[in-house]
């Protein structure tokens, strides 16, 4: 057990250290254990995407032609080389599934970027201009949000082009509103506070208080959509690619081999069932540490 | 409550306004001659196609030509879809019953489930139940529907053969749609068995579309439930000596419910999406197949009016969950 790092006195310890703020934010974290076990799992997906050349038996694109659609080795006519089975063309499914944890996270970290980056910008401004620039935004993004997110991001990919790069930019708009609103009302929550005003007589001009004076007490719930967003994204661009408007064959993507797979779904379960598992296993792990993080970086719930 | 009412209707006319906008221009900025893209493959001579431009208005300022698409629609007017030659109105008439009727299944089948599971996790709080059901919640709310939808065809229908594979009603019955809704239809038509039939076909898609609704409620409630349940005056109703099932089900349930209402509303959006994808799945003729099919033919001037139009009934349900909402919690509607 790990003892509380809290700050037990203020006044010895005027200043938080960096270092105690995260074995504090460890502290809280860990008492959820469902949050370290999706942590764990999403470092062996990482590490399994970093190293999916090293780590894959096969090719993901090698087609076997003795080998088509090959059972899983522990069942009848199962291959020892081919442990998940191989898919209608004899592509090898485990490899292929290896190298498809790079593209789901490289999509869903692409994606949070984007939109995270974006909504802060457009939040900041939105929370510290007020007046018309407030209303125009945020009407806008009220806009984005009034349509179905997957229904938006199916017709933009439909008008832009299927493809890998014009998914994510499709669903890194449709998940920004949501970084939007949550700057602009963390914004508006500190703008009224000592520190902002007393940076401001300092002198600090508009872009050092908005972005080194205000934003950083802003992170904590920033952080925690980023998170869910970083799920959203992962799923969004599977469902995207089952429907043929994501990435494109042969791309070992999980959606998109759901998607050549859905007509062998009555012959050869194996083709469904270890993509989709594969879905449900990263996106459940990355929601498992949001889970987590909110309760870690949520104050309300922090009893101390 | 009627200033209430005003003022929601007023919140919505700009997002109205920006809906149209955008559906506007979503088919106006696409690449290339609207008309050459209608042509398709075969290409228009110049004679035709500068015909075309007039007839359609292209020719015109781009304002000019956003208003009498906005006139349009105040009048039903959505466009000629390319494939079926009919007006989009009439398909989207034709089809949307059949997705009311799945979102309708997928909803009761969300509410009737998750709603209880959401009270027995709050009342049993940090019990083995709890930790079950949220662990399961947590797996749905992951789930990659289209994937589940795959999975319960293989198992039921492949393995055990229980449940159809796809489509609304077996072929061999034949009646007049009245209302749209099979399952009414079918009832309406007095023949053995069809009922049934169309029941069986509805089995698979509920599920597969209910699933993450369902999993957003229970939590949902669950939250909404451990509220409640610190509150004074489920304290007050236990010290008078109400049994537990009242206190839980008459004095928590009913305030626990009011954000829940809330959190069913916005589900609609989630079944608008859901709704393509399951209707891909289990080849349900509803408008989220007709969108997906839509965008697979090129047929623009159907994907911009079923975005336009889910656009809108997303609008419109979520108008009516906040008045309800304002009617049930006097609180919102002094504020």
């Amino acid at each position: 057990m790990s003892t509380p790092v809290t700050v037990a006195d203020p006044n010895a310890a005027p200043k938080i250290s960096p270092l105690i703020q995260l074995r504090e934010f460890w502290y809280y974290f860990s008492v959820n254990r469902g949050a370290v076990i999706g942590l764990v799992v999403f470092i062996l997906l990482v590490l399994t995407a970093l190293f999916a050349n090293w780590i894959a038996p096969h090719s993901p694109i090698q087609q076997y032609r003795d080998a088509l659609l090959v059972p899983p080795v522990w069942l009848e006519g199962g291959r020892a080389d081919f442990l998940l089975g191989t898919d209608a063309v004899g592509r090898d499914i485990l490899s292929r599934l290896i190298h498809g944890a790079r593209y789901s996270l490289l999509i869903g970290a692409v994606v949070v970027v984007l939109a995270l980056s974006a909504g802060i910008v457009v939040g900041l401004i939105a929370g510290y201009a007020r007046g018309w620039v407030d209303i125009v935004l945020m009407r806008i993004m009220d806009l984005i949000l009034a349509f179905p997110s997957l229904l938006l991001a199916l017709v933009m990919v439909a008008i832009l082009g299927p493809g890998l790069f014009n998914m994510m930019i499709a669903i890194a708009l449709v998940l920004q509103p949501h970084f939007v609103r949550l700057t602009r009302s963390a914004v508006l929550g500190e703008l009224g506070k000592d520190y902002v005003t007393s940076a401001r007589v300092a002198g600090a001009g508009h872009f050092r208080l908005m972005f080194k004076t205000i934003l950083p007490n802003c992170l904590a719930p920033l952080i925690v959509q980023a998170t869910l967003s970083f799920s959203t994204a992962i799923l969004d661009a599977a469902a995207l690619g089952f429907l043929g408007l994501g990435a494109q064959p042969p791309t070992p993507e999980w959606g998109t081999m759901l998607a050549e797979a859905r007509q062998f779904i009555l012959r050869a379960w194996w083709v469904v069932t270890f993509p989709g598992l594969a879905i449900l296993i990263t996106v459940l792990a990355i929601n498992l540490v949001g889970d987590g993080l909110r309760d870690a970086l949520d104050p309300k719930l922090k009893r101390s | 409550m009627i200033r209430f009412l005003l003022n929601r209707l007023i919140l919505i006319v700009p997002t109205f306004i920006g809906i149209t906008i955008l559906a506007f221009a979503f088919v106006r900025v696409l690449p290339g001659d609207p008309v050459l893209l209608m042509a398709g493959e075969r290409g228009v001579t110049p004679e035709r196609h500068a015909m075309l431009m007039e007839q359609f208005g292209y020719d015109r300022p781009i304002w000019v030509q956003y208003w009498d698409y906005l006139m349009g629609i105040f009048q039903g007017n959505f466009g000629i879809s390319v494939s079926t030659k009919r007006p989009v109105i009439r398909d989207f008439l034709t089809l949307f019953p059949a997705t009311v009727e799945l979102s309708a299944c997928a909803i009761i089948f969300a509410v009737v489930l998750g709603i209880p599971a959401g009270v027995i996790a709050a009342v049993k709080r940090g019990s083995w139940y709890d930790q079950t059901l949220m662990g399961t919640a947590l797996v749905g709310y992951s789930m990659p529907i289209f994937w589940l939808g795959l999975l319960l065809i293989i198992f039921f229908s492949g393995y055990l053969g229980w449940t159809p594979v796809s489509g609304r009603i077996d072929l061999l019955y034949f009646f007049p749609a009245v209302t749209g809704f099979m399952t009414i239809d079918a009832l309406l038509s007095g023949q053995d068995g069809a009922f049934v039939s169309a029941l069986r076909h509805l089995i698979l898609p509920t599920i597969t579309l209910g699933t993450i609704p369902l999993a957003v409620i229970a939590r949902q409630t669950r939250s909404a439930m451990l509220e409640v349940l610190g509150d004074d005056y489920v304290r007050t109703a236990r010290a008078k000596g109400l049994a537990p099932r009242q206190v839980i089900g008459q004095h928590a349930l009913r305030n626990a419910l009011i954000p829940v209402v809330t959190t069913i509303g916005l589900q609609v959006g989630v079944m608008m999406a859901g709704a393509i994808l399951t209707e891909t799945i289990f080849s349900w003729p509803g408008i989220g197949k007709w969108m997906v099919d839509a965008i697979g033919r090129r047929d623009y001037p159907v994907v911009q009016a079923g975005l336009l139009l889910i656009a809108l009934i997303v609008m419109a349900v979520n108008l009516i969950v906040d008045v309800l909402y304002g009617l049930i919690n006097p609180r919102i509607r002094h504020n």
